[in-house]
C-alpha cells in the first residue's frame, strides 16, 4: 500500500528547478506529481514519477542528492471537511504527519492526498480500519 | 625500517655537534659569498667565528619570504651559476615567484631525505610509486621522483590532473604507493567510484600526502575510502622541497625533520621569541647543509609545535606537529584565529559529513561573517527540512563551541564547490574586495 516517492536536494539557485524537470524530461520519465518544500539556502523537491528508478538513475548521475521515501496516497471525499475527518482520525490515534500535499488528478469524485507519517504502517492500518480507501502505488504511477 | 640508520639514529648530543659544526660552517661561507647575508650578519653583531653553541641561533637575522622576492632571481644565490645544475620556483600565486637553485650536492642530499622519508613511510625497494605531485617548477613531482630513484623503487611520473587516466594507469600497473596532495587523493577516490572502480581493490598499500595542510579525520577518512597506510609529509621549496619533514609509519605522531641538513625553531610569530617545546608557534627553519641557496632562520609562516621526546621508531631527530595551518592562511574573523584545518577537523568528526567544504569570510557593516559551506550527499541527505535544519545548527553550535567563532552553515549541492587537482581552494575571503 506504500507509494514511492523521490525526494532531490536543491540549492535555492536560478535554473535548478528548471534542470532537474529537464533531467526527467529528456529520460522520458513522466512527473505524476510533486511538492517543494524551500528554505532560505535550499529546498527538497519530492516527485512521485511513473517510474522511480529510472528517475533516480538519471538525476544521481548528473551529480544529484536523491533519496527514496515511502509515503501513503488515500482518497479523500471532495467536500467541505473531508481532510479534517481523516486528519481527526489520525490525530485519535497519536499519528505524526510530518508533510502532506495534494495529488494531481481525481480519482472518481475524491480527491487524493500524499502523507509522510512518522509511523508508515500504523497509519496504514488506522486508516483502512476506518474505511478510508489507501490507494496503492501502481495506481498513482499510471493514472 | 631505516635508510642511513646511522645519521638517522645518531644520539642526541652526537646530531648536536654536527649541527653546530655544520652551522658555523654555513654562516661562514654566506658571509663570504651573500650580500645580503654579509649585511644582515653584520647589522646584528654576528660571524661565524663568534657562533659557540647552538643557542647562539638565536641571535642570527631571521629571512622573510619578502627576502626571496627582493632577490629575485638569483640574489641569494651562495654560488656561482656554473655550480647550479637545477632551478626550481613557488607557484607565486601574488607576484613574482621565488627562486631556488641546487648543485649537483644539494640534488644529492635532496635525494637522501625523500629516500629516508619514503623509507619512513614504510615504503621498500620493490614498491611501485605512483608519484601525482606535479612536475615542473613546484619542487613537489621531481622531488618525490629523485626519492624514489635513490631508494631503487620503481617510480611511475604520473603529475597532477588527468584523473581518468591516473585511476587506469594505478589499476593496470599495480600502484603500491601513491604520492600526491590529501585532498586529490579523495578526488580521485571520487571519481573512481564514478567509473565503478572502488580504491580499496587496488594495490596501495602506502599513501604519503603533503603540500597542504590535513587534519587526523581526514587521514581516518582517506585510509578508510583507500585502504592503506596513510602518512604526512612536510617540506617548502624555499628550503629544499618535499622531504623535510616525515611522518614515520611506526607511530605516526609528528613529522621528524632531518635534523642533520635542518635546525628547526618554534617562534611566536608575533614577538620573535624562541618557545619551548610543546608550545605552538611559527616554524622557522635554518638549512646547515645546503650550498646553492643556504637560508638562516627562514620564516616558514606554518604554525606546529616540536618535541625531541624519543620516537618509537627509534630516530632521533625531533618531531614536528601535523600542520595547523599557514600563519597567512590563518582567519582572524571578529578578532578570532581560526584556522580552515580546525573547521575540517570539526566537520569530519560530523556522521556522514564528506570533507569538501569552503569558508567564505565577508565584511557586512564592519562586522565579519563566515559562511561554512558543506556538501549534502546521500550520507546525510534527508527528506524533511527540519532534519537538514538541525544538521546545520549541529555544525554551528560545535564551530562555536570549539572555535568561539559564530558562523553560518549553508548546505550546498554535491560537486558545487570546486574540486581541486592539486592544492584545495578552501577558503574565499571577500573582506579585502569591496
Amino acid at each position: 500500500m506504500h507509494v514511492e516517492q523521490i525526494s532531490i536536494f536543491i540549492e535555492n539557485k536560478f535554473g535548478r528547478l528548471a534542470e532537474v524537470t529537464r533531467i526527467l524530461g529528456d529520460a522520458g520519465v513522466n512527473i505524476r506529481t510533486l511538492s517543494l518544500a524551500d528554505t532560505s539556502d535550499f529546498g527538497i523537491l519530492r516527485l512521485i514519477v511513473n517510474d522511480t528508478e529510472k528517475a533516480r538513475t538519471v538525476l544521481k548521475e548528473r551529480g544529484f542528492t536523491v533519496s527514496k521515501t515511502e509515503v501513503v496516497a488515500v482518497e479523500i471525499p471532495d467536500r467541505p471537511g473531508g481532510l479534517a475527518d481523516i486528519l481527526q482520525v489520525l490525530d485519535a490515534d497519536g499519528i505524526n504527519v510530518e508533510y502532506m500535499y495534494a495529488f494531481v488528478e481525481r480519482c472518481g469524485e475524491n480527491a487524493v492526498m500524499i502523507f509522510r507519517f512518522d509511523e508508515t504502517d500504523k497509519a496504514i492500518a488506522t486508516l483502512t480500519g476506518k474505511s478510508f480507501n489507501v490507494l496503492p502505488g501502481e495506481r498513482l504511477y499510471s493514472m | 625500517m631505516f635508510f642511513n640508520e646511522e645519521f638517522e639514529t645518531l644520539p642526541r648530543e652526537a646530531l648536536q655537534a654536527l649541527q653546530l659544526k655544520r652551522l658555523k660552517a654555513m654562516v661562514a661561507r654566506v658571509e663570504k659569498s651573500v650580500p645580503f647575508y654579509k649585511e644582515a650578519l653584520a647589522k646584528a653583531g654576528v660571524t661565524s667565528d663568534s657562533i659557540k653553541t647552538l643557542a647562539d641561533l638565536q641571535r642570527l637575522p631571521f629571512t622573510y619570504k619578502q627576502d626571496m622576492r627582493d632577490s629575485y632571481p638569483y640574489n641569494l644565490f651562495a654560488v656561482p651559476m656554473e655550480d647550479i645544475v637545477r632551478i626550481h620556483a613557488s607557484s607565486g600565486t601574488t607576484g613574482k615567484p621565488t627562486v631556488v637553485g641546487y648543485t649537483r650536492k644539494d640534488i644529492d642530499t635532496w635525494s637522501e631525505l625523500m629516500a629516508r622519508s619514503f623509507v619512513a613511510a614504510g615504503v621498500h625497494k620493490g614498491d611501485i610509486i605512483h608519484n601525482s605531485y606535479g612536475y615542473g617548477l613546484f619542487t613537489g613531482g621531481l622531488g618525490a621522483h629523485y626519492g624514489a630513484e635513490r631508494l631503487g623503487a620503481s617510480v611511475i611520473p604520473m603529475s597532477g590532473g588527468n584523473t581518468k587516466k591516473q585511476i587506469m594507469i594505478m589499476q593496470d600497473f599495480g600502484s603500491t604507493v601513491l604520492t600526491c596532495t590529501p585532498s586529490y587523493s579523495l578526488f580521485m577516490a571520487e571519481a573512481a567510484k564514478e567509473e565503478g572502480i572502488d580504491f580499496r581493490d587496488l594495490k596501495l598499500r602506502v599513501g604519503i600526502f603533503g603540500a597542504e595542510p590535513w587534519s587526523e579525520e581526514m587521514r581516518r577518512d582517506i585510509e578508510t575510502k583507500l585502504n592503506l597506510s596513510a602518512v604526512d609529509i612536510y617540506g617548502l621549496s624555499e628550503i629544499m622541497g618535499p622531504g623535510v619533514a616525515i611522518e614515520c609509519c611506526e607511530a605516526k605522531k609528528g613529522l621528524h625533520v632531518w635534523e642533520d641538513h635542518f635546525i628547526p625553531e618554534i617562534i611566536n610569530p608575533e614577538t620573535c621569541e624562541v618557545l619551548p617545546e610543546g608550545q605552538m608557534g611559527e616554524l622557522v627553519i635554518t638549512t646547515i647543509t645546503k650550498e646553492g641557496i643556504p637560508l638562516i632562520r627562514y620564516r616558514t609562516r606554518d604554525i606546529t609545535s616540536i618535541t625531541y621526546e624519543p620516537c618509537a621508531c627509534g630516530r632521533t631527530h625531533a618531531r614536528i606537529a601535523r600542520m595547523s595551518g599557514r600563519s597567512d592562511d590563518m582567519l582572524i574573523i571578529r578578532g578570532v584565529n581560526v584556522f580552515p584545518s580546525q573547521i575540517e577537523a570539526i566537520l569530519m568528526g560530523v556522521e556522514g559529513v564528506e570533507p569538501h567544504y569552503v569558508l567564505i569570510v565577508e565584511r557586512k557593516d564592519n562586522l565579519d561573517t563566515l559562511e561554512v559551506q558543506v556538501e549534502v550527499g546521500e550520507n546525510i541527505f534527508s527528506d524533511e527540512i527540519k532534519h537538514l535544519q538541525a544538521l546545520s545548527a549541529k555544525i554551528e553550535k560545535q564551530i562555536k563551541e570549539m572555535l568561539g567563532v559564530t558562523c553560518r552553515v549553508r548546505l550546498v549541492e554535491p560537486k558545487s564547490i570546486t574540486r581541486s587537482e592539486g592544492k584545495a581552494k578552501r577558503v574565499i575571503d571577500n573582506r579585502n574586495k569591496a
